[in-house]
């Protein structure tokens, strides 16, 4: 390793790692140094849905996917990436089984269009006129909104990533970080297999690793790693435009550009762990599951399933910022589950904070603090 | 993306599931995508109906090729269950293999 200082070391080369180092650089800091003990989307990212939606039950996280939105919308000139992120705007159908979840999704509505995100409350009937073959039986009303949508997940981390590289951040794959040098509170070094950084701050983007680092700088973070799995069947002439989610069977499904088919099942009392093996009960409680909803999917044939870590958190909120008392270590990490769809406007508010002091959307709730302050901010909609 | 000269066999087809040459397997690791999953990740390869199964040891000789290293010394990417596409309605009916 011939740097053996930085500005800034970002840990972790998934979207969110490769999103922050190219923001940083973007924002004028010159020496920003990526280490990454893998290859760039090994992590999580590269093993997500990929799905961005806007419908949230909090105001914050309706704003933090509006904003990513927006860059997603023309990511491919921002990050002058030749290839494209391939970003759809096909949208999410979100189903209601229960008057209950029907009267939080009206909330939800409710809260979205006095953010300018355009929502349609629909019946049953009408969100089969989304998808011609969903089956009704249970469903109480459905929402739908159409600049939800995916992106390829490698592409997108792989733009960030090129496009830091061309405003000088050095990106150090196959690189592990095994210590963080702390004294009097303050950030002096990373330590890699590799060598010694030198540097003041670090923002950890570990994913489900991420209270790991942390400890590193002496800190507890109560983020952990929880396998969710997911399959992806033969491809097919498109049939189906959105991403179909149900809160109450746990699941999401939707139709890539590419003609597959790309589904996940929560399972039930998975334990903490960074175990990412599949497993058979998956596979089968998705295909009831998707059958029961998609029946025509039955038809598919699966070819490949897999599992990732969901890096969660207390209240399934990610935690953004400073972590006091050590000054210059920072966290963008505990996204439980929806950390690509934020991960545009994570980047910039993360580099807005470090370079600048003060982040133009505001997300100083996310905070590290806030687990002891008891300021937590739950979200009635998560999933998979 | 970087200018590269031809190669007689650049159109040759690496994964024909996937429909990727030999051309744009040379390409993306002359870019320094120099791992099977990357490779994998980016164009496709080895994500179809076969798994892989002989696009990944003709991008592992590649790799070693332009790498000056032994083919053994490749990382082969994991396979991923299942063994053989099966159908979801067959999974579902808890058969599990065809
Ligand atoms: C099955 C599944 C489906 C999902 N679906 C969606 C979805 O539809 N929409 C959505 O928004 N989100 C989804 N997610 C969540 C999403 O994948 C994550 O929130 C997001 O990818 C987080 O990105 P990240 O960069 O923070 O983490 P990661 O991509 O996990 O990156 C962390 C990186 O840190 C590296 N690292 C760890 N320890 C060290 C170390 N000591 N030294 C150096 N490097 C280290 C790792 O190798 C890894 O590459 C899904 C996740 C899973 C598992």
């Amino acid at each position: 390793m011939n740097r053996k200082s930085a500005d800034i070391v970002v840990i972790g080369g998934g979207v969110v790692g490769c999103a922050t180092a190219f923001e940083l650089a973007r924002l004028g800091c010159k020496n920003v140094v990526l280490v990454e003990r893998n290859t760039i989307a090994s992590g999580s990212t590269g093993r997500c849905g990929a799905g961005v939606r806007q419908q949230f039950g909090t105001e914050l996280n309706c704003v933090l996917a509006r904003e990513a939105v927006r860059i997603f919308e023309h990511m491919d000139e921002y990050l002058d990436y030749e290839p494209g992120v391939e970003f759809r705007q096909s949208g999410y159908l979100m189903l209601a089984y229960s008057d209950q979840q029907w009267e939080q999704f009206q909330r939800n509505v409710e809260l979205e269009r006095s953010l300018d995100i355009d929502v349609k409350m629909l019946t049953p009937e009408g969100a089969r006129e989304i998808v011609p073959f969903l089956d009704l039986e249970g469903m109480v009303g459905a929402t739908f909104c159409q600049t939800d949508g995916h992106a390829n997940p490698f592409h997108t981390a792989f733009a960030y990533a090129q496009a830091a590289k061309r405003l000088g951040a050095e990106i150090l794959t196959h690189t592990s970080v095994m210590d963080i040098e702390v004294e009097n509170n303050k950030i002096q070094a990373v330590v890699t297999d590799k060598g010694r950084i030198a540097t003041s701050a670090v923002v950890n983007c570990a994913g489900a690793y991420s209270a790991k680092i942390a400890k590193m700088a002496g800190i507890d973070l109560p983020v952990w790693g929880e396998r969710h799995q997911i399959l992806i069947t033969e491809p097919v002439e498109a049939m189906m435009g959105p991403m179909v989610i149900s809160f109450h069977h746990d699941f999401y499904c939707q139709q890539t550009p590419h003609g597959s088919f790309i589904m996940g099942i929560g399972m039930p009392g998975e334990p903490k762990s960074f175990n990412i093996r599949s497993s058979v009960d998956f596979l089968e409680g998705m295909a009831n599951t998707v059958m029961k909803i998609l029946p025509p999917l039955g038809n598919l044939r699966v070819v490949r399933q897999w599992a990732g870590l969901y890096d969660m958190s207390p209240d399934a909120q990610p935690i953004l910022g400073e972590c006091p008392p050590i000054e210059g270590f920072y966290n963008a990490n505990g996204f439980s589950g929806h950390g690509f769809m934020v991960s545009p406007i994570v980047g910039q508010a993360m580099a807005e904070l470090i370079i600048l002091g003060k982040s133009s959307v505001d997300i100083s709730k996310l905070d590290a603090g806030r687990f002891e302050r008891g300021e937590l901010v739950f979200e009635p909609a998560v999933v998979g | 993306m970087t200018d590269r000269p031809k190669r007689h066999d650049d159109d040759v087809i690496v994964c024909r599931c996937e429909d990727v040459t030999l051309g744009e397997i040379r390409r993306l690791i002359s870019e320094g995508y120099h791992t099977i999953d990357e490779i994998k990740r980016i164009s496709r390869a080895g994500m179809g109906q076969c798994q892989g199964r002989t696009c990944r040891h003709l991008i592992a000789r590649e790799l070693a090729r332009a790498l000056g290293v032994p083919q053994e010394e490749v990382e082969m990417p994991m396979f991923r269950p299942p063994t053989r596409p099966v159908l979801l309605s067959t999974i579902a009916r808890g058969e599990g293999d065809e």
